[in-house]
Order: structure tokens, then C-alpha cells, then sequence
């Protein structure tokens, strides 16, 4: 359990930096606060003073960086000039479309990928190996958005097939009553299976989008883990003794194949939530990805400095998931000293 | 010449990955070079009168909502787009390698103090990173280089790093600290160059990574701003076109862009598997 220990260690600090980055960053952002809240460009210094004051901008930085971790402390983002609302509540009503979104697309690549990467691995130089290839060729070249405006013209304007890209919901659906946030699992929750059907239509072209972006890595990593562990002494000996070529594939060499694949799995979780946010513009999804690009155009600093900070705490939990998952896996990584 | 004929079919049936990436390369090196000589048009000349034309024997990619004409706009962008990609790879391959090398070889609380700094900047998705520095920074060519320079940086530290650390207390390190020679000496003359193969590898592979930044960073309005001719501009035109059937505004950028990529990506993989063999499993 040493290592784990260590992990959980690990968390605070990255996350203090995390803290400074973003505060850091978003201090420079250009444009003056204090002039948007005086929500009056002819405001006159005197009054801006005032606001300035108000806000705490006239404190030295180390003293408005101590004022912005106690209010984090408190749940406090901040203040969105934008929408008029609290940040933290703005970033959580918004957060289960992006997640809803983002979990689909991984749900998505992880089923077809790790089929795909093992089927290539067992028959290397075949068809199905050099398909594997070419689509992981294509996901690592296409750009997010060409992808889904691709799709979209593909399917909603020359076939016909899919719904307008205009976010969850048609445009004049009412949404169910909100028990998680994710619209699919709601839909469900209210019994209503037509609602079910329009919201799964809405995502699986973005939902897809995405998935196709998270495919070639993971693909590529499961053909090269499971050709090691194909090769390995172990598998070798399975084989001697007879055991049946699934057992072998599946219960020896798959699992042990597993680990590297899931060390990567964190990586393509960051690199989507990153992808999340052109996606999310691309088929005006209603995420925190576009509200921080709404904010970001309206010169609005609160709702970016939540939306860094929000992005790397899920990834911080998300490694630390990966860590306990990698002990359940190989009960060895949990158990070492050294990791 | 049957002799050479026959020589370059072998290699070209043996490796042809590699002639189609170094083809794709040349082709882009050149467009870059004499881009704004061979454009049959001005990129930023406006015609409205013809505005939204389809491809023609004239206008081979049509012209777009400002009846500019897309083809010499995509090889006019050429030059912009691989200027930041390289710049961007260059700098903070450059920098990044020599912190990280620095960091391996010394050891200590500076060591301990860069890896931290590495852990904080992996913590953030570093597209949402390079987006912040940009809006931070201002839009400008410079500022998309610096950005995307930045979201590179960890991961030539870390692999600086790693490479010197199973190095440095190698025989011929602790032979040159025995002759004498001074750690500045030790590591940029008998170390880096031989860590520079698998950092030329990570380099090439970031190429095509940062070509998407920047285009990325434009489609979402920040950074390269219209009317510049540039792929990930052109792309977020082309997207509002696309729902009323104008394609080729968009078709074209986006195609240029994936070419790039694509032939980045397939440089970095040939290189791989020619420099680093243990790798190309």
C-alpha cells in the first residue's frame, strides 16, 4: 500500500500548483475587471477606484492570491460578468454535459480500440492489423472539429440521418426533471424511452467525434501491449500446457496487456477534456468548454480560472482512480516499494 | 541506370512509408518556401461580386464568403502553419531538453523542484493550457508559438531527463570527470549528443501535435485572427458555410491540415523506427 500512500501524497502539492498556475495565468488576462463592473464605459475613475477596491485589485498579488485561495477554500469561483451567476454554479450545471459527453466517446473508443488492438496483435500483418493502423493514422491526423463537421455533413446534411447539431435536446423538447444531469440516465429515471431516443440521437455524432480522436492511441498501445505479452515467457508455457487458445489470450495475455493500456487511458482522458472544448463549439453543446469560450470572447476571467481549475482537479482524482485500478489489476503495483 | 532503377523499386517496395512521408515533407517545404510566388491569387483580395463560387478550371477550390480565392489561401498558409510548428517544436524542444538534462545531471532539490513543475503543467489538459496563455498573452504569431512551446516543454523534460539519468555515471562520463573536464563540458559535449537521436524522435512526433494546437487555437478564435490566410481560420470560415453546401471553403483547409499532419506523424514513426529500433515493435 506504500505506493498508493504515496500517490494520495502526491495530489495536494500538484494541486497547490495547479492553484498558483491558474492564478498566475488568468492575472494576465488583458482587460480591467473594474470597468466591466461598473457595467458603464463613461464610469469615471473615481467610481472605477471604487470597484477596484471592492474587488480587491489594488491588494499586492500575494494578498489577492491568499483572498482567492480562502474563497476557494469556501466553494467561491467567483462571479461570471457574463452570465451574472456564481462561477461554481455555472461550471456544475454545465459540468454533467460535457462529463456525459466525454464518458460516452471514452465508452465508445475503449470498445471498439481494445477489440481492434487485439485482434491486430493476434494476427500481425493481416487485414484487420493494417485497417487498425490506417484508422489509427486517421484519428491521430484529423483535427477534432474536421471530424465533426465532417460527420455532420455527412449525416445530417447529405443524409439526413442525424439531428441538428444545436446541443442536448431538439429545439423544442423539454428537457426531463433533473435528477444526475446526464439527460440519458434523466430520460430513463422519467420512463420517457422517446426523450431516451432524441438524446442519444443529439450525441452519438459528438459523442463519436471524439471517440474517434481517443481510438488511435489507445488502439496502438493495446497492439503493442498485447504483442509483448503474446511473446512472453508465460504465454509460451500456457500454450506447452495445452490450455486453450482463449484462456490463453484472455486470462493470460490480455491482463497482463491491460497495465501499460491503462497508464495511458489518463493520458487520452486529458487530451479529450482538452478536445472537449472544440467539440462542444463545433456541435454547440452546452458544456463548460463553451461556456468558457463564451466567457473567454467577453474578456470575463473568473469562469477560465474555474474551468483550468475544475479540468486539472478531475484529472488529479482521475490519476489517482487510475493508480487503485492499476493495483486491482496487478496486486504487485500496490504492493511495491518503489513505483 | 537498370542497376538504379532496380535499387530504387526495392526500396520503394521495402519502405514505402518512408517515400511517401519524405515526398509529403519536400512538398510542404516547398510550398512553404516560395508559397506567396506560386498562389495564382492575392490571399486577402476580395471580390464580392463572386463570392461563394464553386471550384472552376479558374478557381480550382472555389472562393470563399469573400470571393477569395481558397486555393491560394491554403498554399499561402502553408508558410504560417509550418513556421509555428517548427518554431514551436524548436523552441521548446530546445529549452525543454536542456532543463531536463540539467535536471538529470545534477540531481537535488532542483531536480525534485523541476519534477514537481512538470507534474503541475501535465495536470492541466494542455490544450485548455495553451488557450489560457494565448488569451493571456494576446493574439499574435509569437504568442501561438510561445503557448504551444510551453504545452511541449514537459515532455522534453522528462525525456531529457530519463535519457541522462541511465547516462550519467556511465564509464565515459566518469572517464571525462576523471580527465577533468568541467559539467557544462560533460554534458553538452559527451552527454546531449547522445541523447539527441530519441529527442529528434519526440520532436518530429510533436510536429503534427503542434500544427493542431495552433490550427485548434484559431478554429476557437484565438491566436491567428482573420483575415489571415491560415488552415484553422480558414476551417472555422469554411464551418459556417458547410450547413448551406458551400464545401470547398472548408474541405480544402481542412484536408491541407490533415496532409500535414498526417506527414508529420509518419516522419516521426520512420524516424523512430530508424533511430531507435528497440522502439518500432
Amino acid at each position: 500500500m506504500r505506493l498508493l500512500l504515496r500517490r494520495c501524497l502526491w495530489a495536494p502539492p500538484t494541486l497547490a500548483g495547479v492553484l498558483i498556475v491558474t492564478f498566475l495565468v488568468t492575472h494576465l488576462l488583458p482587460g480591467d475587471p473594474a470597468v466591466f463592473f461598473a457595467s458603464d464605459p463613461a464610469a469615471d475613475a473615481g467610481t472605477i477606484a471604487t470597484i477596484r477596491q471592492k474587488l480587491g485589485l489594488d491588494l499586492p498579488l500575494w494578498r489577492q492570491f491568499v483572498i482567492y485561495v480562502g474563497d476557494i477554500a469556501h466553494g467561491d469561483l467567483g462571479q461570471s460578468i457574463t452570465t451574472g451567476q456564481p462561477v461554481a454554479r455555472d461550471l456544475l450545471q454545465r459540468l454533467p454535459a460535457s462529463l456525459e459527453l466525454t464518458l460516452c466517446a471514452f465508452a465508445i473508443a475503449i470498445a471498439a480500440a481494445l477489440p481492434l488492438g487485439v485482434a491486430a496483435a493476434l494476427r500481425p500483418g493481416s487485414i484487420i492489423d493494417h485497417a487498425t493502423r490506417a484508422i489509427s493514422a486517421a484519428g491521430a491526423s484529423l483535427p477534432t472539429f474536421v471530424t465533426g463537421l465532417v460527420l455532420i455533413y455527412v449525416f445530417y446534411n447529405l443524409l439526413g440521418v442525424a439531428p441538428e447539431p444545436i446541443g442536448r435536446l431538439e429545439a423544442f423538447a423539454t428537457p426531463p426533471p433533473s435528477h444526475t444531469g446526464f439527460l440519458l440516465i434523466d430520460e430513463l429515471i422519467a420512463g420517457d424511452l422517446a426523450g431516451f431516443g432524441m438524446a442519444a440521437r443529439q450525441i452519438a455524432l459528438p459523442a463519436l467525434t471524439m471517440a474517434l480522436f481517443a481510438l488511435a492511441p489507445m488502439a496502438r498501445m493495446t497492439r503493442a501491449a498485447m504483442i509483448g505479452a503474446l511473446r512472453a515467457d508465460f504465454v509460451r508455457a500456457a500454450r506447452a500446457n495445452g490450455l486453450s487458445p482463449r484462456t490463453i489470450v484472455i486470462t493470460y495475455a490480455f491482463r497482463n496487456a491491460m497495465l501499460p493500456v491503462v497508464t495511458t487511458l489518463g493520458m487520452v482522458f486529458s487530451y479529450m477534456l482538452g478536445a472537449n472544448v472544440l467539440v462542444e463549439k463545433v456541435f454547440a453543446w452546452p458544456g463548460v468548454g463553451s461556456y468558457t469560450l463564451d466567457a473567454m470572447a467577453g474578456l470575463d476571467y473568473a469562469p477560465v480560472q474555474g474551468f483550468m481549475l475544475l479540468m486539472a482537479s478531475i484529472f488529479v482524482a482521475l490519476n489517482l482512480a487510475i493508480d487503485f485500478l492499476y493495483a486491482l489489476i496487478d496486486p504487485r503495483a500496490g504492493l511495491a516499494a518503489d513505483g | 541506370m537498370a542497376e538504379r532503377v532496380a535499387r530504387l523499386r526495392h526500396e520503394l517496395t521495402e519502405n514505402p512509408f518512408e517515400f511517401v512521408a519524405a515526398g509529403l515533407f519536400a512538398l510542404f517545404t516547398v510550398v512553404a518556401a516560395v508559397g506567396p510566388w506560386i498562389a495564382p491569387y492575392d490571399a486577402l483580395a476580395t471580390d464580392a461580386a463572386h463570392a461563394l463560387q464553386a471550384p472552376s478550371p479558374a478557381h480550382w477550390f472555389g472562393l470563399d464568403q469573400l470571393g477569395r480565392d481558397v486555393f491560394s489561401r491554403v498554399i499561402v498558409a502553408t508558410r504560417l502553419d509550418l513556421l509555428i510548428a517548427f518554431g514551436a517544436v524548436i523552441l521548446g524542444g530546445v529549452i525543454g531538453s536542456l532543463i531536463g538534462a540539467a535536471s538529470g545531471y545534477f540531481g537535488g532539490g532542483a531536480d525534485g523542484l523541476v519534477s514537481r513543475v512538470v507534474d503541475v503543467l501535465m495536470a492541466f489538459p494542455l490544450f485548455v493550457l495553451a488557450m489560457a496563455i494565448v488569451a493571456a498573452l494576446g493574439d499574435s504569431v509569437a504568442n501561438v508559438i510561445v503557448a504551444t512551446a510551453i504545452i511541449n516543454l514537459p515532455f522534453y523534460i522528462r525525456l531529457a531527463r530519463v535519457e541522462i539519468l541511465i547516462r550519467r555515471n556511465l564509464g565515459y562520463v566518469e572517464a571525462a570527470r576523471i580527465g577533468g573536464s568541467s559539467h557544462l563540458r560533460i554534458l553538452l559535449v559527451f552527454l546531449l549528443p547522445n541523447i539527441l537521436p530519441a529527442l529528434v524522435v519526440q520532436a518530429s512526433l510533436n510536429l503534427g501535435w503542434a500544427v493542431l494546437n495552433a490550427a485548434g487555437l484559431s478554429f476557437i478564435g484565438l491566436g491567428i485572427r482573420p483575415p489571415t490566410a491560415e488552415w484553422g481560420v480558414m476551417a472555422a470560415d469554411g464551418a459556417r458555410f458547410i450547413g448551406s453546401g458551400q464545401w470547398w471553403i472548408g474541405l480544402f483547409p481542412d484536408l491541407a491540415l490533415m496532409l500535414a499532419v498526417f506527414c508529420f506523424h509518419l516522419l516521426g514513426d520512420v524516424l523512430r523506427g530508424r533511430i531507435d529500433a528497440r522502439a518500432s515493435a
